[in-house]
């Protein structure tokens, strides 16, 4: 067991005699430092410690003494007993004093100016992502015409690849989720439209509904979560090992290799994913309808065909190649962000998830006032 | 003789049925250095990671200091944990953190210092480890690999430990950072008094820093002695080692 770490300063004729006592480590100091640190012995010009009562002595506590010793502007300190250890760890010390610009204290930074300094600096990162992202996005956009009409250039296995990956593997959760969205919204609309007697306008609901809004936009919830979030990670992971450096330095363009295919396989299976969707959706309602509305499938299907316009399947559909891109532009865009940290990789995945879903919901927006005004 | 201060006795660790370790029996003295070497996958760093508790052996002892620290858990283990450093390959630095606040890291952990203090105290260990204040500031990706290899050292010495494990401390550092480095643990060592246990593969760093070598090999230590003895051993791996033209380079560049 360590005994305390005990002092006694003395000042005679502008000289000072620091007895220091007990085991003085970095586990122990605390008891003495705050003391030490603050104590004032006015006009000192030289420094003496006498180490002969110390236990263990360490570079923390030859840290403190020549602190001490610092602060009253002595440079150099008289020893008297200590093993040559001691003695060797306080000239130590007193050699890497830090130089006197250094010194300067810590400062939390806090208050009003601070919060307009961040204010000012998130708006302005803000409207450089928007900008970057644009130019990203042509970026991507003439390295996929090229890939059009150079066919030779384009990736055939990796676009096989991504599609698979986050196309096909993507089905079975769409369909699933899907189909218990639709049964929700079929529940919705009869426990409301019964009260009014209009019951077999269920069909009409689940039918709009799905067809416009809900398969699409699901699946590029689900997208955004589950194949954003991938791409990122996967390319991020790639720029932290130095691979897309090595990949440029092999005459290999990250944009064809990398962004290309990723961006043509989600192009191309977004809509599938939105077809499948929008039919397990219709599925779902027409399953509810059948066991507790008593809508027979066969009636169901017949009136979606008469009474819901096929507007309604093009709308939803015109908006999947759209946010099958988003996905699949921001997703790789944050993933080459990717700095050397690990760090630096959560951060533009969650970044990725969250530009993604924001720019799904607001462009779904935009879309729906674009045909409210034609009049779809 | 000094007192011993890492002592293992009949060692066994394996990775399911691959056996790394078999009868290793192996003394560390306080106050010196020791150069751990040995053909790759004989286990040398697996070796460290026995003795600091971070691989568990099948069976056998490993004492510290006379006190049997194999197969200890909770605050015991956290207790002996501030007698030995131990600075990993790469650096190990946690990479959310400034090099300040992974050199304060285990101070928070262990002591109960004051928070000004132990800042002031984290930049005494940089400087100690002989990068500038301001490094402390940086994040350990901002940095190259010598710098990060020093600013490792200094959170493996933030608690004054006794004992300083060091894996591979030069390899990927050029010769001059590399020499530098080889300087810095010398002169650490003797102005702590440290033990210091070693991993290398750099000839340069065992000739010019290590009291005794100790290599492995099937298995179990094969040999163990001063550079000099080594050399004169009659052991075909070890007279390729230090026979091979590096080998005969790093020999010549200490005399």
């Amino acid at each position: 067991m360590p005994t305390a770490p005990r002092y006694h300063l003395n000042v005679t004729d502008h000289r000072a005699k620091l007895v220091i006592e007990g085991d003085w480590t970095v586990h122990t100091l605390s008891a003495v430092q705050p003391e030490l640190s603050h104590l004032e012995a006015a006009d000192v010009q030289a420094l003496e410690v006498d180490l002969t009562g110390v236990g263990r002595f360490d570079t923390a506590a030859a840290f403190l003494i020549d602190r001490f010793a610092c602060v009253q502007g002595i440079d150099a300190i008289e020893v008297e007993g200590g093993s040559d250890g001691m003695r060797q760890l306080l000239t130590q010390a007193a050699s890497l004093r830090p130089k006197p610009q250094e010194e300067t204290p810590h400062e939390e930074p806090h208050g009003l100016v601070d919060l307009l300094e961040r204010t000012g600096r998130t708006t302005s990162s803000l409207v450089n992502e928007v900008v970057d992202t644009l130019a990203f996005f042509g970026e991507t956009l003439m390295s996929m015409f090229m890939a059009l009409v150079r066919p030779t250039r384009m990736r055939w296995t990796a676009l096989v690849a991504v599609m698979e990956d986050s196309g096909l593997d993507a089905v079975p959760i769409v369909a699933f989720l899907s189909f218990f969205v639709g049964m929700v919204i079929a529940f919705i609309g009869a426990s409301t439209l019964s009260e009014f007697g209009a019951t077999i306008f269920t069909v009409e609901l689940v039918g709009i509904a799905v067809l416009r809004e809900f398969g699409v936009v699901l699946t590029a919830v689900i997208l955004a979560g589950r194949t954003n979030s991938a791409f990122t990670a996967q390319i991020g992971a790639m720029r932290m090992r130095q691979e897309v450096d090595a990949m440029t330095t092999l005459g290999l363009d990250p944009m064809d290799v990398l962004v290309v295919p990723r961006a043509f396989a989600m192009l191309i299976m977004t809509p599938v994913l939105t077809l499948v969707a929008m039919l397990f959706g219709i599925g779902g309602g027409a399953f509810v309808s059948w066991v507790a509305l008593d809508i027979n499938p066969t009636v169901f299907l017949n009136r979606i065909q008469e009474f819901v316009p096929i507007e309604n399947f093009w709308v939803g559909m015109s908006k999947a190649p759209v946010f099958g891109m988003i996905v699949a532009l921001v997703g790789c865009r944050q993933g080459l962000l990717v700095g050397g940290s690990v760090q630096s990789l959560g951060r533009s995945t969650t970044k990725s998830v969250v530009q993604a879903l924001f720019s799904v919901i607001v462009i779904d927006a935009l879309f729906a006032v674009f045909y409210m005004e034609l009049g779809w | 003789m000094a007192k011993v201060a890492i002592k293992v006795r009949d060692l066994r660790t394996s990775y399911s049925s691959h056996v790394v370790h078999e009868h290793l029996d192996m003394d560390v003295y306080e106050g010196e250095i020791v150069g751990v070497i040995g053909p790759s996958g004989s286990g040398k760093s697996v070796l460290l990671r026995a003795i600091v508790g971070l691989k568990k052996p099948d069976c056998g002892t490993v004492e510290v200091y006379g006190e049997n620290v194999t197969g200890l858990e909770g605050d015991e283990l956290r207790e002996v944990q501030t007698l030995w450093g131990i600075m990993f390959q790469d650096g190990a630095l946690f990479s959310n953190l400034t090099v300040r606040e992974n050199v304060m890291a285990p101070m928070r952990e262990h002591t109960d210092l004051s928070k000004p203090f132990m800042r002031q105290l984290a930049d005494q260990k940089i400087r100690m480890a002989g990068l500038e204040t301001s490094a402390g500031d940086k994040f350990p990706s901002d940095l190259s690999g010598g710098m990060r290899k020093r600013a490792a050292l200094a959170r493996a010495l933030a608690l004054d430990p006794p004992i300083l494990f060091l894996d591979e401390p030069t390899a990927g550092l050029d010769p001059i950072t590399a020499g530098a480095f080889d300087k810095l643990v010398r002169d650490l060592q003797q102005s702590l008094s440290l033990t210091v246990f070693l991993v290398t593969h750099d000839l340069d760093t065992l000739a010019a820093t290590c009291d005794r070598i100790v290599a492995l090999g099937d298995k179990r230590v094969v040999a163990a002695g001063t550079m000099d003895e080594l050399r004169a051993m009659d052991q075909p791996w070890l007279q390729e080692y230090f026979g091979g033209p590096r080998g005969r380079a790093a020999a010549a560049g200490v005399k």
